[in-house]
């Protein structure tokens, strides 16, 4: 097998290939405003250092956030087209998610909070419990102030930008910043045994979510911004 | 097997997810989701709101494109894909799911001005561009008046507007007069029942000094104003307003700037094609005085029917096709988009 993990909802344009038994490759950019400049070539290059050509690629995960949307998109839409060209399943995984698994297989055991940038002054969090078998979400996603976490959220060792913004309300750091593609592919290929859809999805039909897997859909978390346009009055020119 | 190029186009500038197929000159398919109702409510289209669309229609829409095309995906020459200008997020769904076709099939990727590609769409519906064209282009994002020696290359800007483009004033003009979004269809109707010289509005940027300065630009701010104030006026009386010749006024004020200039523009240069493109296009009044301006003016009209006037991706794949026909180089996978792309570059 060769599995393709793309994440655009970090600061990272981050891919990893997986062969099944360890990753291969893994290319990451940090660059938070040009998500689109540098995934393709991520992919491309990735590719390139395992020897691998784009019709190797067996299997698709992208992380589906949360995160800025612009960006996030980037990566899902990418995800998605690159196996639909291949007619390959395509899979989606909480990208929090790979943080936390990234902590845990560098060791970290007990509870961990991960959060990471939501710009305009609030983070996205959600707590784990990090045990012998992995890291398991112990809170769903959710957009907040960091300071307006609960207390015993904020005492937890926290992975992802969040300290690093908000060391007040988030005084101890640990663990990844940002997703990394290599960790994303690796907890991908460790959920793949749980993953017991028939019919794969090939880029149209997405993966049924619930075998371990999160569907393909974005985390937005957030509505976007618009009010509905006033009634038809005089004063609505601008 | 044809030699001619099967290029795949895909538009996301704004609300509409286009995908395209050509072959050289010829139309396949041409498929497009549109967000506009989802818009509705807001008065007029949100950014984010639209690059959600986008996001989901991407996949579907390529695959109904390829699928009534009766094309498979790896029969492809190239893809091409709208890179500026438009909306930020919502260039970059197309972009980024254009480069994942070129990357996972092999393909060439050319990146391009979505209003070069207005003006190629009509190589796929009237055959190939003279060259020069005068090129004229109006849409709820652009108005713009080009020379185009040659679409692949050499599209010159010789004006454009200087506040709001002709359809946002559709658009503003349609709220005042309490006409549904978007202005442009329910103005055109509501004007047929109208007087159009009913109310005379003022003409911007078409007398003495400003016809130096700027000669082929148009600006339909003060007209805007003025409708407003208009309407106001008469509500402050208590009095009733005739919508259907405020309507068919205001766009008569339009249409006349637009094809004077035009025609001026013709004659200026020395051009005897003047194709019309972008959604105002599918304006009645607009084609219905272009044609009988250009018939007095011995200068043949080309307006792309309506379905491509607006946006879309045929028109995406009309110019790619045109990119390789010609051997231009195709773009990098680092391709950015370029929300403000001058119109005069025609590929990133």
């Amino acid at each position: 097998m060769l599995l393709l993990a793309i994440d655009t909802s970090t600061t990272a344009i981050t891919v990893g290939l997986h062969d099944g038994t360890s990753v291969v490759a893994e290319e990451t950019t940090l660059d938070a405003r040009a998500h689109a400049e540098h995934l393709a070539p991520g992919i491309s290059a990735a590719l390139r250092a395992a020897g691998a050509a784009p019709g190797d690629v067996t299997d698709v995960v992208v992380g589906i956030g949360p995160g800025p949307f612009t960006g996030l998109r980037v990566g899902i839409v990418t995800g998605r087209t690159f196996a639909f060209a291949l007619g390959l399943p395509v899979r989606g995984l909480t990208s929090l998610d790979a943080l936390a698994h990234e902590a845990w297989t560098d060791g970290h055991r007990g509870d961990l909070l991960v959060a990471t940038d939501a710009r305009r002054k609030e983070v996205y969090a959600a707590a784990y419990a990090l045990g012998d078998d992995g890291a398991a979400r112990a809170s769903a996603p959710a957009v907040a102030r960091a300071a307006d976490l609960p207390p015993e959220l904020r005492a937890l060792p926290c992975a992802g930008r969040g300290p690093s913004l908000y060391p007040e309300a988030l005084p101890h750091a640990a663990g990844p910043l940002d997703v990394s593609g290599g960790a994303l592919a690796d907890l991908a290929v460790r959920r793949l045994p749980r993953d017991t859809g028939d019919t794969p999805a090939t880029g149209l039909q997405w993966v049924d979510p619930g075998h371990g897997f999160d569907g393909l859909e974005p985390l937005y978390l957030r509505r976007p911004d618009a009010a509905p346009a006033p009634p038809s009055k005089k004063s609505t020119l601008g | 097997m044809s030699d001619e190029p099967l290029v795949l186009g895909i538009e996301t500038s704004c609300d509409e997810t286009g995908v395209g197929i050509v072959r050289g000159q010829t139309l396949l398919v041409d498929t497009v989701a549109s967000s506009v109702d989802e818009h509705a409510r807001f008065g007029g289209v949100v950014p984010e709101v639209a690059s959600r669309a986008h996001l989901e229609a991407m996949i579907p829409t390529i695959e109904r494109a390829c699928r009534d095309a009766g094309v498979q995906l790896r029969d492809l020459d190239a893809i091409s894909v709208t890179s500026g200008p438009g909306l930020a997020g919502a260039l970059l769904v197309g972009v980024a799911s254009a480069k994942a076709l070129a990357l996972a099939l092999g393909k060439p990727l050319y990146g391009v001005n979505h209003l070069a590609s207005h003006v190629a769409v009509d190589i796929v519906e009237h055959g190939p561009l003279p060259e020069p064209t005068m090129a004229m282009l109006v849409s709820g994002g652009h108005s713009s008046l080009l020379l185009v020696p040659d679409v692949t290359n050499d599209v010159r800007s010789l004006g454009s507007t200087m506040d709001d483009a002709a359809g946002e004033a559709f658009d503003k003009v349609a709220r005042v007069l309490g006409l549904p979004f978007p202005g442009g269809p329910h103005v055109d109707r509501a004007a047929r029942d109208g007087n159009r010289i009913a109310i005379d509005f003022p003409r911007g940027l078409t007398t003495g000094r400003d016809m130096e300065r700027h000669r082929f630009d148009f600006s339909f701010s003060g007209l805007k104003t003025a409708v407003a104030r208009w309407v106001e006026t008469r509500h402050r009386a208590g009095e009733s307003v005739p919508v259907a010749d405020v309507a068919a006024s205001f766009q008569e004020a339009v249409v006349d700037v637009l094809t004077r200039k035009a025609l001026l523009a013709c004659k200026e240069h020395d051009v005897d094609h003047l194709l019309i493109g972008g959604g105002v296009a599918a304006n009645s009044r607009l084609r219905a005085l272009a044609e009988e301006r250009c018939a007095k003016a011995g200068v043949t009209l080309r307006v792309p029917r309506p379905g491509l006037c607006t946006d879309n991706g045929a028109m995406v794949a009309a110019l790619g096709a045109q990119m390789v026909s010609k051997g231009r180089e195709p773009s990098d996978l680092g391709l950015p988009t370029d929300s403000s792309m001058p119109v005069t570059l025609v590929q990133a």
